[in-house]
């Protein structure tokens, strides 16, 4: 620890923690733009220039180390003066074109400029200006505004892992770019909209739509993966126009998804707004009554073993569990939420969650990725991941096709044979991962939905308790989900009862009434003739299409859904604005079912619903916070590894910017599949 | 004056062999391998003793630079670079050196490796010198042969392996963390500091980077004794330095003279006087196009070593005296360092980035007079908001000039913007 004493303000800060740690914990703010904490310190941008005494010039505080007994003066003449004259520099290449500049109201330049700024420009030269650059359908580039700060650079090589943004030329022609124009391929683009201080970094899709003034700010939940990403969702009239993300250390810190962020229009288009009926053959415009009554007509005589439910990857807890009430009341036990034939197994929830937890990833010192691509399934996850990797001695080695994870990866296998080969110890990675003290496991979707599913999840466990991840402080077995409803639904127990049939067997016929709610990635076109389609939901997708009945229910953005991430994090959304037409929130639509069937869920609001939650699973009382995990008990899952195949494990998400029914009907992310796509297909290759 | 037996660079002018036999008969590489018995401390101490000042142009104590080099290895190698990049408009004694005795030089780095614990030395060269950097590599290789070098260094059994490095033309790598990241490959950009290369330099080890000159006189240093070397020269500022004289003289050229020399004597003594007399000096920049230009009173009687420099508020840099009679137009001068600097700046850090294009321009206007007199004020104040607010010191070399000349020049420039006022409209706007 060393002593600092900052505008006479004396603080303890540690030893190599730099000035500005040092201002800040004084409460003295320094300005910056260069600068930023989840980045490396790049000290070019001058503008935190403190004076330090003794020091005859200022120094860059964000890259200056604190000494014992330092006096740092944050407010002298010194340094008003010295950043009066950076700020002067930087302004006099800027075009100050803020009444036409999208990051105006939410602008560092600006804010800065009102405090270090002068009233008038002794710039009488001609301004620069500077090409802009084309870095695919998301990030809009203005880059005269560029003020060099680098830190789009440094994103890109260090969170990001795609090294493709640079400086080129030097002096006043530096300019940042991809040397070759081509689009940025990540999936954390849009995070370089957030970091840039100046408006040369934009959303595309967002230009010249709203000011930040006149958005109505709504935290809430992520939903288009199962990392329970922590966004505000910006909406103005009736209409989401922004996603961003929210600072959470323990699950996003401050990144987002480009899915999560840009298919918001997805929101807008093939909207279900009215409930449908299919009569004679075409899906007519009805009445909530008439479609409520239709189905109530088709329940009659309907024995509970030939009716059954499927809960699609964006439903949430309440009607997922206002569903289940109602199908068991009407005696069915075919209720099934993995809709690709994930072989999960709910008996315990150590088998079906992200034990470690995300923010544990920091702590582990080797991993082993089954049948994952996490930079696709979750890319935010996969930053963490690659944040890890960064910080040295992170031995990884992955089985499944090979793909390009940002991180350096060992491919040790493309099937269940490398896992026969490290249960045997008879792979070089078998000695890593036993030498390694907290070593981790994920298990991807993409190992478990298929036939042998079963037997490779109880691999894996296998493989956990040998390389010594079970333990009473450390649970290095992950399973990592690609739907945000699912550790929810697996929690609620929204599965197949006694007798009762699963996705595939209800499909192909085992039941004569199907309810989908949300689901869409179930194989529709197989569902018999016969079979009486029940879609609720809020797009008009594969389960819209092929439906008898379609109940319009509402998008994440429009409810106040809960939802448990791949951890087991119980987290909520928010309603930012209210369901379009006659859709109406999920629960609320089964409420009134049960309503016209005679047998009345027993909940009538929202409160109601949660409590019923907490009754169904103590996780549901459990906001935010996550127990650390420690596995107490050995005994595995129900599959016998000896019944491994030899077929290799396929990538579950075959396009990451199309996954559900909102990103599909997004003309953004058509955009971004169209130039994105097929370059990531190859380097998945 | 020196006298011809205290000169340290015998074949400055290349009359004769730059070669090894050459080099062996001047007295280099003699008795290296008792000098390196002496050992690394007593080698500091005596570089030490000898008052050296690095010849690069901040003239830091080069003993002491040595001594902030990590006594005992922490596992990772210390790296000597010795910065050959010799780009200041106005120099060319190490590229003099380089041909003429490249020997003393690798003489040097091997001494100077054996005294901060380095088994490697990494030479620099500037891009453009390329015959330069080809004798260089013929020296070396036949340091390698006659055993001079290499694993078992003049039989001392200190394993000292050197490499010669081409830049490849950028002014701003002769700044030693620039010259780091240029050596590692990389895009070359001052680094923060701290950490200093001491402690992180080149690939996170341990560095030193030195001037060619600072470590070419070593050998001769250690062979005649600090003490030899500190009588000569003044106080603080011993031994002898390459000046380079060129512009408005009879004779340009490079002399070794002691330092303290007065710059009237340099100049007519070795260049020959000034273009048309004394009288006919306008002014003279004393250290490389960095330091603040001097005029004719102050140049009368000013010292040239680095504390007399200092104190007329200017200084001795490489000791790259451009002369200037009355025929050059000072504004003009001036402005074309400072396009120089704006060429040069490596963009990294905002103050040097945005002021070294403003200052070109506004000189540059100066110029044609097309200003209003307060701007002048002005320029001296953008000088001021670059000077010492940026990462590396080519934001102060770019400051400089411009200072100096409205230091010194304030009338002349005054004068330009009233004749372009007085000028009728249709000639001022052509």
């Amino acid at each position: 620890m060393a002593k600092v004493t900052v505008d006479g303000i004396e603080v303890e800060v540690p030893s190599g923690a730099s000035v500005l740690q040092a201002c800040e914990m004084a409460g003295k703010e320094i300005p910056r733009f260069c600068y930023h904490e989840r980045l490396s310190v790049a000290g070019n941008c001058r503008m935190c220039l403190v004076e330090i005494e003794k020091n005859p010039k200022p120094v860059a505080s964000c890259a200056f180390p604190v000494a014992d007994g330092m006096v740092v003066k944050t407010d002298s003449p010194m340094v008003r003066q010295s950043r009066r004259g950076v700020m002067e520099f930087l302004l006099i290449n800027h075009p100050l074109d803020c009444p036409i500049c999208d990051q105006g109201g939410e602008c560092d330049l600006q804010d800065q400029s009102m405090a270090y700024g002068m009233d008038h420009s002794r710039y009488h030269e001609n301004k620069r200006a500077v090409k802009d650059k084309d870095l695919g359908p998301l990030v809009k580039t203005v880059m005269t505004r560029c003020i060099q700060c680098t830190r789009c650079i440094r994103f890109a090589q260090e969170i990001a892992g795609v090294p493709e943004l640079g400086a080129t030329a030097r002096g006043e022609n530096m300019e940042i770019g991809t040397y070759v124009e081509k689009a940025l391929s990540s999936e954390l683009s849009g995070n370089l909209i957030d970091i840039c201080p100046v408006g040369a970094l934009t959303s595309k899709p967002y230009a010249f739509v709203a000011r930040p003034w006149e958005l109505n700010k709504t935290d809430s939940i992520d939903v288009l993966d199962a990392v329970g990403t922590n966004i505000r969702v910006d909406t103005r009239g009736s209409e989401v126009l922004r996603i961003l993300p929210r600072l959470n250390e323990d699950v996003n810190e401050e990144w987002l998804g480009d899915k999560a962020r840009f298919s918001l229009d997805g929101l807008k288009r093939r909207r279900l707004d009215r409930p449908w009926l299919r009569r004679e053959g075409k899906l007519v415009a009805v009445s909530w009554p008439e479609a409520l009554a239709a189905i109530a007509e088709r329940l009659q005589g309907l024995s509970g073993a030939r009716i059954g439910a499927i809960a699609g990857d964006l439903a949430d807890a309440e009607s997922m569990v206002a569903l289940k009430d109602l199908m068991t009341g009407l005696g069915s036990p075919n209720l099934d939420c993995r809709q690709r034939g994930e072989k999960l197994e709910a008996t315990r929830r150590d088998f079906y969650c992200f034990n470690t937890s995300i923010a544990g990833i920091d702590e582990a010192d080797a991993l082993l990725l089954i049948g994952t691509n996490p930079r696709h399934e979750a890319p935010i996850l996969n930053a963490r991941i690659r944040k890890r990797v960064l910080a040295g001695s992170f031995p990884i080695a992955a089985i499944g096709s090979t793909a390009d994870l940002t991180y350096g990866v060992e491919w040790i296998g493309t099937g269940p044979a490398a896992l026969r080969a490290l249960l045997a110890g008879a792979h070089p990675f078998s000695s890593v991962m036993s030498a390694a003290k907290r070593p981790m496991l994920i298990l991807g979707q993409g190992a478990v939905a298929r036939a042998d599913g079963a037997a490779v999840l109880a691999a894996a466990w296998q493989l956990a308790g040998q390389f010594g991840m079970l333990g009473a402080d450390w649970h290095g077995f992950n399973m990592l989900h690609s739907a945000a409803s699912r550790v929810g639904a697996l929690d609620l127990g929204f599965l197949p009862g006694p007798h009762g049939k699963d996705v595939a067997a209800m499909v192909g016929g085992g039941v004569d009434l199907l309810w989908l709610l949300g689901a869409d990635e179930i194989d529709t076109g197989a569902i018999g003739a016969s079979t009486f389609v029940v879609y609720q939901g809020h797009h008009g997708d594969a389960g819209a299409a092929r439906a008898d009945v379609i109940l319009p229910g509402a998008a994440y953005t429009e409810k106040g859904g809960t939802y448990v991430n791949t951890e087991g994090r119980t987290q909520r959304t928010a309603a930012a604005l209210h369901p379009p037409g006659e859709a109406r929130e999920d629960w609320k639509i089964l409420r009134a079912f049960s309503e016209v069937i005679g047998r009345p869920l027993p909940y009538d609001d929202l409160v109601a619903v949660r409590r019923r939650l907490g009754e169904a699973h103590p996780t549901f009382a459990r906001l935010d916070t996550l127990p650390r995990l420690a596995c107490t008990d050995m005994a595995g899952p129900a599959g016998d590894s000896g019944g491994l195949g030899d077929a290799p494990f396929v990538p579950f998400v075959a396009d990451y910017y199309r996954t559900d029914p909102i990103s599909r009907a997004s003309p953004t992310m058509a955009e971004c599949a169209r130039t994105l796509g097929p370059s990531l297909m190859q380097a998945a290759e | 004056m020196l006298s011809d037996k205290d000169r340290i660079f015998t074949n400055l002018y290349g009359l004769h062999d730059w070669r090894l036999a050459g080099a062996r008969a001047r007295g280099d590489w003699d008795g290296t391998a008792a000098l390196l018995a002496r050992g690394r401390d007593a080698l500091i101490e005596e570089v030490k003793a000898s008052g050296l000042r690095g010849r690069g142009g901040a003239g830091f104590p080069t003993g002491m630079k040595w001594s902030f080099m990590p006594k005992q290895s922490d596992g990772r190698p210390h790296y000597l670079v010795v910065n050959a990049d010799e780009s200041e408009p106005g120099t060319c004694k190490d590229r003099d050196i380089l041909r003429h005795d490249p020997h003393k030089l690798i003489e040097g780095c091997l001494i100077a490796g054996l005294a901060m614990g380095a088994h490697v030395a990494y030479i620099y060269v500037r891009g453009e010198f390329y015959n330069e950097a080809a004798r260089l590599q013929a020296a070396v290789d036949e340091a390698y042969d006659a055993g001079l070098i290499g694993r078992n260094a003049c039989g001392s059994g200190f394993e000292f392996d050197v490499y010669v490095h081409r830049g490849a033309g950028a002014y701003i790598c002769g700044e030693e963390t620039a010259l780091l990241e240029s050596l590692e490959g990389k895009k070359g950009m001052p680094r923060l500091k701290p950490p200093f290369p001491a402690a992180v330099g080149l690939y996170g080890c341990p560095t030193t980077v030195n001037n060619v000159e600072s470590i070419a006189v070593v050998p001769t240093i250690l062979r005649r004794g600090a003490a030899w070397f500190s009588e000569l020269g003044r106080p603080k500022n011993a031994g002898t330095k390459i000046f380079c004289i060129s512009g408005h003289v009879n004779k340009p050229c490079n002399v070794e003279e002691e330092l303290g020399i007065p710059l009237r004597e340099l100049i007519e003594r070795y260049a020959g006087g000034v273009r048309g007399g004394w009288d006919n000096l306008l002014a003279v920049i004393p250290g490389g196009s960095s330091v603040p230009v001097l005029p004719r009173e102050i140049c009368d009687t000013v010292l040239m070593d680095f504390d007399s420099l200092r104190e007329v508020r200017s200084g001795l840099g490489t000791a790259a005296v451009i002369v200037m009679d009355k025929s050059t137009d000072i504004v003009k001068a001036i402005a074309r360092l400072s396009q120089f600097y704006k060429h040069e700046s490596c963009g990294q850090c905002t103050p040097c980035r945005e002021g070294t294009g403003w200052l070109m321009r506004v000189m540059y206007r100066l110029v044609e007079g097309r200003a209003e007199p307060e701007e002048i004020d002005v320029l001296e104040q953008v000088t001021r908001q670059i000077e010492g607010h940026t990462i590396c010191a080519l934001g102060d070399a770019a400051a400089w000039p411009v200072q100096g000349l409205i230091r010194h020049f304030r009338p002349v420039i005054e004068q330009r913007i009233a004749q372009a006022k007085a000028r009728p409209m249709s000639m001022a706007a052509e």
